[in-house]
């Protein structure tokens, strides 16, 4: 096998890419001083990607079709792949994001055991319609709690004010009614046409011989399709649906998140540079270091949960701050009016290396997890960069790239106001 | 390379474990006290206080801006249970020397700032600031009142709370909201003066620097520490079962119903009880999570702890209202079948290979091998992690059926919706 190595010296981090004759791409990054080895096999396919185009024709499909799909993959036609894994002593797991599905797992022994079992339960689909039907029970559940926790809560309501017509409104799972529909034949449709190795992608983490993955993968897995499919994520501008929604829940105090709807940056390495100029945006707005954060924790109005953060998901991204507060239209207010005065008057020079420092430290410090080294590879090479180049993008950034991202971006117009307040009662005897 | 245990000064340990595979190194001071009903929450009110300025940083945005400074150091402030302990302090994550350009130092900056946070607090006239103070108490208050958020936690607290009732491990490591309110500048100062002096403390440093370094650091850090009559960490009390099952049932607006189930285990035989635990609920192949779960559908989660210093064993779970009966049914079915024995060689061996993968991964993550030796300190429970192995190894199925035959059901929790098809209680 030909690998592409790179090393990437100012992170102390490696990585070996090769692509399979049967479409795949695979990536090494290895980690001699480690016990534990991982991978993460994953498809550029998650809850946003219902509506698509196969064989030239658009096909709607249930909300959650995605997360089905994750939960029966663990079924094999001699029982359950979960348990083969657990019983040699990995730790296996699955999510389902907006944008893709990922199935990992690490050990410290019988890793290559492991991997193969990972591999075959992936890509070859067993589903009854029993099982399938059962299925329906335990994800009804999941929902359900779910629907029952007020982050997931406040978030949704944030993504139906700002958005009109994108999936990401729509939840991940689904709801009770939408998995309703679903059938063997819409999952065997679905993998068949998502699960295909050139629309996936195997990260391994640690100390393995690359060669010996390359060939476990080459024997177990099927031969690409090829087929470049489709996916209609909606039409969005930059207004939102609602400007504030408020919501009665069993929580002990107001819960609110203030969003702001950005314009999605192109594939390809303008991704990531969005993704430091907002980082570093949304720290000297409000990050624990800023003068507005200081301001409204000694006024009580906000505790150690305030924080913000930026998202960039198919089609489209958002800047997110919130919290808990028992004020959080003062909060929001005060957030937009530090917004202005930041537009109007700038940022302080000496802030702002400040800042740039910082955050580039807790992206490095991220790499510790392989969880992550493994998920910013796949993103990188399903939306065309490379992650482990963001030292070069913090160095090329300045300080009027984050003054321009606060002052297009973070202004009332495009913002929404999601509040969670509390019911009255709490529980009782 | 093997980690270092040492005696810094009369009740202070520090733990040095050398590793250069991590980006950060991670750097914990500890202060270690019997849970006492009375103290718990001024134990954890002290530490967000202390975070909120320094002589030197007098308001969180200096601290906060230093940290910024260190490349985006981070230091929280933590309040854990270790056994019947409350473990108070402040964990210090920093990115490795080796990454930080021009080849700062980041080590002596990060100690001397933890030295600071515990030891010079910004004071007036004595005393603590008072908006710092009431500001924290009602953060804690609203902490201790948001474990309502999460319906899980919050079953599995209120289980502990009741089946525990008069002993030190019923107690939050929050306290309660009544505890803080008590509280004031007055009292919370001389308790903070108190616990420095007799307090353990634990500290623990993972990284790439050599054990000298982290030995000096910490001694200028820590130099002004009083140390006076140290009280040592308290052993967990074993209790009995009682003759009857305690049964408490609570109601609130929720969709799914959450079950919680406390036992008491009289066997000290630790590694087949490690072993009961994962064959009962405590891993994905467990028989709670196969047959309650996956075969019955009959609910979203099922899972068993071994609580190991308390000799307790809790299962947790969501369900469906009206499958109470059901589901308490199946759930002692498992724990029965365990206790006769009747599980197959490879729900054993499943089990084994579990533990034996989770422990030798320890090693690779500096937070839980923080967590792993504070816990030691804190419990007096110590081992070696390859003797450990080797004991896991040697565990007969008999010895698992023996140990769990020991298990007696205490008490059990139900919370559950208001309306539809609420359980009776019978």
């Amino acid at each position: 096998m030909k690998w592409n190595e790179t090393s990437y010296p100012r992170i102390g981090e490696t990585v070996l890419r090769a692509t399979l004759p049967n479409g795949l791409p695979i990536a090494v990054v290895p980690k001699p001083l480690y016990r534990k080895r991982y991978a993460f096999f994953t498809t550029r396919y998650g809850g946003m990607d219902m509506r698509f185009r196969l064989d030239g024709a658009w096909h709607d499909t249930p909300a959650g079709i995605a997360h089905y799909l994750e939960h029966k993959m663990f079924d094999t036609k001699e029982g359950n792949a979960l348990q083969e894994l657990s019983q040699n002593g990995a730790e296996p797991n699955a999510f389902t994001s907006n944008a893709i599905t990922a199935y990992y797992f690490d050990c410290t022994e019988h890793f290559e055991d492991n991997l193969k079992i990972l591999l075959s339960f992936v890509s070859v689909p067993y589903f009854t319609q029993e099982s399938v039907d059962k299925e329906r029970g335990i994800i009804g559940q999941e929902i359900r709690m779910v629907e029952d926790t007020p982050d997931w809560r406040v978030y949704t309501n944030l993504l139906e004010c700002l958005y009109h017509s994108s999936p990401a409104r729509v939840a991940i799972a689904g709801t009770v009614e939408s998995i309703a529909e679903i059938t063997p034949e819409t999952l065997y449709a679905c993998h068949k046409a998502f699960y295909d190795p050139a629309n996936m992608l195997l990260c391994v983490v640690g100390d393995v011989d690359p060669d010996e993955i390359a060939a476990i993968a080459e024997e177990i897995l099927p031969l690409s399709r090829g087929e470049v499919i489709e996916r209609d994520y909606g039409q969005e501008d930059m207004r939102v649906v609602e400007r504030c929604r408020r919501e009665a829940m069993e929580v002990s105090m107001p819960q609110f998140l203030l969003g702001f709807k950005c314009p999605a940056a192109a594939e390809g390495e303008a991704l990531m540079r969005q993704d430091v100029i907002a980082d570093i945006a949304c720290e000297v707005l409000l990050g624990d270091s800023s003068p507005l954060y200081q301001r409204l924790y000694d006024k009580g109005l906000i505790n150690g949960s305030f924080g913000g953060g930026f998202d960039q998901l198919p089609g489209i991204a958002y800047l997110y701050a919130g919290g808990d507060s028992n004020e959080p239209e003062t909060v929001a207010r005060a957030i937009l009016d530090e917004a202005r005065r930041l537009a109007r008057e700038g940022v302080d020079e000496e802030f702002y290396q400040q800042i740039r420092r910082a955050s580039f430290g807790s992206t490095l410090r991220a790499l510790n997890s392989f969880e992550n080294i493994a998920v910013s590879v796949a993103d990188g090479a399903f939306r065309g960069f490379d992650p482990f180049r963001f030292p070069e993008v913090y160095d090329a950034v300045t300080r009027a790239d984050v003054e321009a991202f606060l002052r297009e971006c973070v202004v009332e117009e495009r913002s929404a106001l999601s509040i969670l307040i509390p019911k009255k009662e709490g529980a009782s005897q | 390379m093997e980690p270092l245990r040492k005696k810094l000064a009369e009740g202070v340990y520090l733990t040095y474990v050398p590793a250069e595979k991590f980006k950060t190194s991670v750097l914990s001071a500890q202060l270690i006290t019997p849970l006492e009903v009375e103290s718990a929450a001024a134990g954890a009110l002290l530490p967000a206080v202390l975070r909120r300025g320094t002589t030197r940083l007098r308001d969180m945005r200096s601290i906060a801006a230093a940290l910024d400074r260190l490349y985006g150091a981070s230091v929280a402030y933590t309040v854990r249970k270790k056994g019947e302990n409350q473990c108070l302090g402040f964990v210090a994550s920093f990115l490795d020397e080796r990454y930080v350009p021009a080849g700062e130092r980041l080590l002596e900056p990060m100690a001397d700032l933890v030295g600071e946070l515990l030891l010079d607090p910004l004071t007036h006239n004595g005393r603590f600031l008072t908006d710092y103070v009431e500001s924290e108490k009602d953060n804690l208050i609203d902490a201790i009142e948001s474990i309502l958020n999460d319906k899980r936690d919050y079953a599995d607290a209120r289980l502990l709370q009741e089946m525990c009732r008069g002993e030190r491990y019923g107690i939050d490591r929050l306290g309660t909201v009544e505890g803080v309110e008590r509280l004031t500048n007055q009292t919370l100062y001389p308790f903070y003066q108190e616990l420095l002096g007799a307090a353990r403390v634990e500290l623990f440093y993972c990284g790439s620097a050599e054990s000298g370094r982290v030995e000096g650091a910490l001694d200028r850090a820590l130099a002004a520490l009083p140390r006076e009559r140290v009280i040592e960490p308290a052993a967990a009390e074993r209790v009995g079962a009682p003759e009857s099952v305690r049964e408490i049932t609570e109601t609130m607006d929720i969709t799914q119903s959450k079950l919680a189930l406390g036992y008491r285990a009289a066997s000290e035989d630790a590694p087949a009880l490690l072993l009961a635990n994962l064959i009962f609920g405590g891993y994905s192949n467990s028989k709670l999570f196969l047959n309650v779960r996956e075969k019955l559908s009959l609910c979203y989660y099922a899972s068993s702890s071994y609580h190991r210093s308390k000799g307790i064993f809790t299962v947790s779970s969501g369900i469906e209202a009206g499958n109470y009966d059901i589901a308490r049914r199946e759930i002692d079915a498992q724990l029965r079948a365990v206790q006769n024995g009747d599980f197959a060689p490879w729900e054993l061996e499943g089990a084994r290979s579990c533990m034996l993968s989770s422990l030798r991964a320890r090693e690779d993550s500096a937070g839980r091998l923080e967590e792993y030796y504070l816990g030691q300190a804190a419990t007096g429970i110590w081992e070696d992690t390859d003797e450990l192995i080797a004991q896991l190894e040697a565990v007969t199925p008999e010895r698992v059926a023996a140990a769990a035959q020991t298990i007696r059901l205490d008490t059990v929790y139900f919370l559950t919706g208001k309306e539809g098809t609420a359980h009776e209680v019978e």
